[in-house]
């Protein structure tokens, strides 16, 4: 078909209106994903101590997921902007987030008490 | 019928005009007629088939298209913040649940599904290479298996869900597992001894109370009310009441302090035993163990929701494809179809040891 | 149908073919137009349309408190809830957040920065017609037993309640992705779309407005959509996240709806500062004072809008620690707030001011928005807060905001880009009598409710104390004041369109791109792309009236 006579384009350039990703990396980068998968897996059939395992299990997701981002989504050659965009979106739910979780951690007393005056019972 | 490959930037030749496939015109007047009245023609575009009448070069057009689905991204960033909010809070909160809970759900099955995903977004990211070469078939061809991916995952999502509606496994009200924790095959692989345990217990508190009956039979309204006594297992609050003579709960915490920590550790992490085994009266569910499923639910459901929506996007890509659309002049749409795509992978990539794999 | 001849397009006349009005005929070519200005017409009038049915709703609130107890007839309690529940539905979801950046944004936005379009014009297209489909669910709600949680939808009363929730909720939730879309158009706008010269700190400020609240727009949104979504499928599913019944935590759904909430209140005033920043300049013949930190006082109020959302909360059952945190964030908003109205003082000082309409909602918009913002403080104060939470103090404080700060601009704006939009010149003297009428009843319908709330008075009760009788009478009368207002500057405005175009190019002396076409502009904005030397409030010196046109030109050298 038309496609073999494709030149040979593995070398990363840019073609036109943004840059093209050569094989070989897309197919690396699947390769340590997969890998970081197994080991996710792997990973928790051992104690790592209290918080130890999410910790570790979370580390792992978001290497696999920058990996995802910096060269699947071409973050890596692509306009800062988009990247900047994508961390403020995270930092914004980093923030959300802490300052939820931070204030459930004060008043989880209450919601407590509530449970233990009013148990939940199935229909 | 493609020869889609020049290397030559020439754009008649890359988006298929020099050999257009029959009903090949007609998209492309559709991008034509953006302006209403007709002014799209009208601008020197001529040579871009694809360029709407508002931008000057193909170039702006791309980078306007790619910056619009990253704030897309962005939302959507957002949009799943509040489920993993809420996540965390009731993880912080309540770990036994999700401790409980995750023997419920197969690794394996979450395993599959995430390599499948992975596969589909090199596949998506390969596509974006094929179209920015005008690669034809080799672009069909990606699409194709990454759409083949996200109905593998269905599936794979279809018999979990399957298994937790047989299972009982399910949100509020609906939650009544067929099976407690130390009848579950997950729980008992890994903690022998505390299944074994806990089934010497249970043999304990249920002694001389009826066996438990199939959840079918007690879900209307009507049986519950005639024995309430029947059922066992419900377990916090059958256990509540205690009329049972205090001998059983003697012989059940004799057996506790027997047991060494390694085993009872499983079975206090999972809210099945008290902390505390004076406390301890018997076996029970931690009381909020259907948050974890309603969480469960809606998350993957959700996330399911955008697969399909990938889905219906990838098939509107593939028409595109096969009528040669693309080339290096023109392959947004690929390039944004992917992005979005990569971000349905990236959401399951957390959601995937958030869910399936606690400690 | 229109001819283009994109070559030259000597002087901007207002044309009776080639102007964006009239290119086209039929109600298709407006229901399925990909041009920004009809789209921008078209929420223009959807949002008036809901602004009348909103103020509908409040009148009969406040016509019901006239006396204590039951006032009207056939009025009960119940209904008295599901009214001010629609009242703030509507006038938040549909009024107020679409108002100024989806209706007049759409029109000028473009049009200011010298584009031929916004980005995506199809998302624009479907932006609308998703809101569209938000409003019907909305008025769906109304049909079907009319939700009567208030606008908060808060949990647990939200899930327990008999009345149509669903509806309401899903209707907001579809009206999230509208205001999503127009808010995402706009940044790539704003990013992708400028002309040659037209560098980021040569944007006029409404533009810089909408970029803000684009921001919020994207970034928040999606949050209260998904609480919304979980609202929904709580309700119909029952999965106990917020339900405490099932375990779950209503103050969760607190933190949820307030993350957007919050910042959704910048949504509603950020872009009115922007029309206010091309009010005053116009008006006072001299640039604005300041650009460079209203701009980017702007972006400062955006970020700092994410983080504030608990000063909502003070009395719910948030902990102290967060709500100190909150506080202490929410006086630092004062600061770029207080920068913006510090800076519009000093443009008008020794300016030539001329006091047409759009000047009067300024001015008017200065006084009650300086009132609502600083109340406001009175409440970020959680001592205080505990005092006032729940109140009228509350309600005055954030109508003063919200009915005072964004209304007043968004009338402002209508009013300085009419000429500009429909090509007409509005009757000047109806304008000024309504712009009056509209201060004097926003002040006698809001001031007595915050002596209200101080001595006590609850907010949403159907009933009340004998001795709030007379202030609550005054409120009543400040309120039809305040529709008799809008009434007569609706006829005002809606009476030009019957007329034959008369507006001339740029009316006011405005520097801005938007004045340098045509009134109303041709389909295409501009005949070609402009080229922008200089910054926007830069060059009034440079133009003189013309007698015989009734409107402003390039000076002759």
């Amino acid at each position: 078909m038309a496609d073999s006579k494709a030149p040979p384009h593995d070398a990363p350039h840019d073609h036109g209106l943004a840059h093209t990703t050569p094989v070989w990396l897309l197919i690396t980068i699947l390769l340590a994903l997969l890998f970081f998968t197994v080991l996710t897996v792997a990973v928790t059939s051992f104690d790592l101590g209290a918080q130890g395992n999410l910790v570790v299990a979370m580390v792992i997701a978001t290497i696999k997921a920058g990996l995802v981002a910096t060269f699947f989504m071409h973050l890596a050659w692509d306009k800062r902007f988009h990247a900047i965009g994508l961390a403020a979106g995270v930092l914004f739910f980093i923030l959300f987030l802490s300052m939820v979780v931070a204030d459930r951690g004060e008043y989880q007393i209450d919601i407590d008490r509530h449970g233990e005056k009013y148990p939940f019972k199935m229909k | 019928m493609t020869d889609t490959t020049s290397e030559t930037q020439s754009n008649s030749e890359t988006n298929g005009h020099s050999a257009p496939p029959p009903g090949d015109h007609e998209p492309h007047e559709k991008a034509e007629a953006h302006a209403p009245n007709g002014h799209g023609g009208g601008h020197g575009h001529g040579q871009y088939p694809h360029l709407a009448h508002h931008f000057d070069s193909p170039q702006q057009q791309f980078d306007a298209g790619k910056l619009g689905i990253w704030l897309f991204l962005f939302q959507e960033v957002l949009f799943f913040a509040g489920l993993f909010c809420a996540y965390t809070v009731y993880r912080a909160q309540n770990p036994e649940i999700f401790v409980y809970a995750h023997y419920h759900l197969d690794t394996t099955m979450g395993a599959i599904n995430t390599c499948v995903l992975l596969v589909s977004s090199l596949t998506a990211a390969w596509a974006v290479r094929n179209a920015q070469l005008g690669e034809k078939n080799k672009l069909v061809l990606n699409i194709s298996i990454t759409i083949l991916c996200a109905f593998v995952f269905l599936g794979v999502k279809y018999k979990e869900y399957a298994h937790k509606v047989h299972e009982g496994t399910l949100w509020g009200h609906h939650f009544n597992p067929e099976h407690e924790l130390w009848e579950l095959d997950s729980f008992k692989t890994k903690h022998p001894e505390s299944a074994e345990l806990a089934e010497k217990i249970a043999a304990i508190q249920f002694e001389g109370l009826p066996k438990r009956e199939h959840r079918g039979e007690h879900e209307g309204s009507g049986a519950e009310a005639k024995a309430p006594a029947a059922k066992p297992a419900a377990l916090p609050t059958a256990m509540a009441g205690a009329t049972d003579s205090d001998t059983k709960v003697r012989r059940i915490q004799s057996l506790l302090f027997q047991a060494s920590d390694e085993t009872l550790h499983p079975l206090v992490a999972a809210g099945i035993i008290k902390h505390d085994i004076l406390a301890t009266t018997g076996l029970e569910r931690p009381a909020k163990a259907h948050i974890f499923f309603g969480i469960y639910f809606f998350m993957t459901g959700l996330h399911g929701v955008h697969v399909v929506a990938g889905i219906i996007v990838w098939v509107w890509m593939l028409v595109k494809a096969k009528r040669g659309q693309f080339g290096p002049n023109y392959f947004g749409p690929i390039d944004y179809a992917a992005l979005y795509w990569h971000l349905v992978d990236l959401v399951w990539i957390y959601l995937f040891p958030l869910l399936y794999l606690i400690h | 149908m229109a001819t283009t001849t994109t070559t030259d397009f000597v002087s901007p006349e207002p044309s009776t073919t080639d102007n964006y009005l009239h290119n086209e005929k039929g109600i298709l070519s407006w229901l399925l137009t990909l041009d920004h200005k009809r789209i921008g017409v078209m929420y223009l009038f959807s949002v008036l349309a809901s602004f009348a049915l909103g103020g509908t709703f409040a009148l009969l609130i406040r016509a019901e408190l006239w006396t204590p107890g039951p006032t009207l007839p056939g009025v009960t309690a119940d209904m008295y809830n599901q009214f001010f529940t629609l009242h703030g539905a509507i006038m938040v979801f549909l009024v107020i957040i679409p108002g100024i950046p989806a209706a007049l944004g759409n029109i000028i936005l473009p049009l200011q920065l010298g584009a031929k379009d916004v980005a995506f014009p199809r998302l624009n297209l479907m932006s609308y017609h998703v809101w569209i489909l938000g409003a019907c669910f909305m008025l769906l709600s109304l049909v079907l037993g009319a939700a009567d949680t208030g606008w908060t939808f808060y949990t647990p009363y939200s899930t327990m309640t008999e009345t149509a929730v669903i509806p309401a909720a899903f209707g907001a939730f579809v009206l999230g992705f509208s205001s999503i879309f127009t808010g995402l158009n706009f940044i790539v706008t704003i990013h992708k779309l400028r002309p040659k010269g037209m560098t980021w700190f040569r944007m006029p400020l409404f533009v810089w407005a909408l970029y803000s609240t684009a921001l919020i727009q994207v970034l928040a949104t999606p949050v209260i959509a998904i609480t919304l979504l979980m609202l929904i499928v709580e309700r119909t599913f029952g999965i106990g996240i917020f339900d405490p019944a099932l375990g779950g935590d209503p103050v969760l759904f607190e933190h949820f709806f307030w993350f957007y909430s919050h910042p959704a209140v910048y949504i509603m005033i950020v872009p009115a500062f922007g029309v206010i920043s091309e009010i005053i300049p116009v008006f006072s013949r001299k640039p604005i004072f300041g650009y460079k930190f209203i701009a980017l006082s702007s972006v400062a109020i955006a970020i700092l809008g994410f983080l504030v959302w608990g000063h909502h909360m003070f009395t719910s059952g948030q902990s102290v620690l967060a709500g100190t945190i909150f506080s202490a964030i929410t006086f630092l908003i004062a600061i770029p707030t207080a920068i913006k109205t510090f800076n519009w003082i000093s443009t008008m000082y020794k300016g030539r001011i001329h006091l047409e309409t759009p000047m009067l909602y300024a001015l008017a918009f200065l006084w009650v928005f300086t009132i609502g913002g600083v109340t406001g403080m009175f409440l970020a104060v959680m001592s205080v807060d505990v005092h006032l939470h729940d109140t009228y103090f509350v309600v005055a404080h954030f109508h003063y905001v919200m009915m005072g700060g964004s209304i007043t601009a968004f009338l402002g704006g209508l009013h300085y880009w009419w000429p500009k939009a429909f090509g007409r010149m509005y009757n000047e003297k109806i304008g000024r009598i309504g712009a009056l009428i509209v201060f004097v009843g926003l002040n006698l319908t809001f001031f007595p409710q915050f002596i209200l709330g101080s001595r006590g008075m609850p907010r949403r009760y159907y009933n009340y104390l004998v001795e709030f009788q007379g202030l609550h009478q005054l409120s009543t009368i400040g309120a039809f004041t305040l529709g008799l207002g809008f009434l007569l500057t609706a006829y005002g405005l809606l009476s030009s369109l019957r007329k034959k175009f008369d507006a001339p190019a740029n009316p006011w002396g405005a520097t801005t791109l938007e004045w340098q076409t045509a009134s109303p502009p041709p389909y295409y904005n501009f005949a070609t792309p402009p080229e922008v030397t200089q910054g926007p409030y830069d060059g009034y010196e440079n133009l003189e009236y013309d007698e015989k046109i009734r409107g402003y030109v390039p000076t002759k050298a």
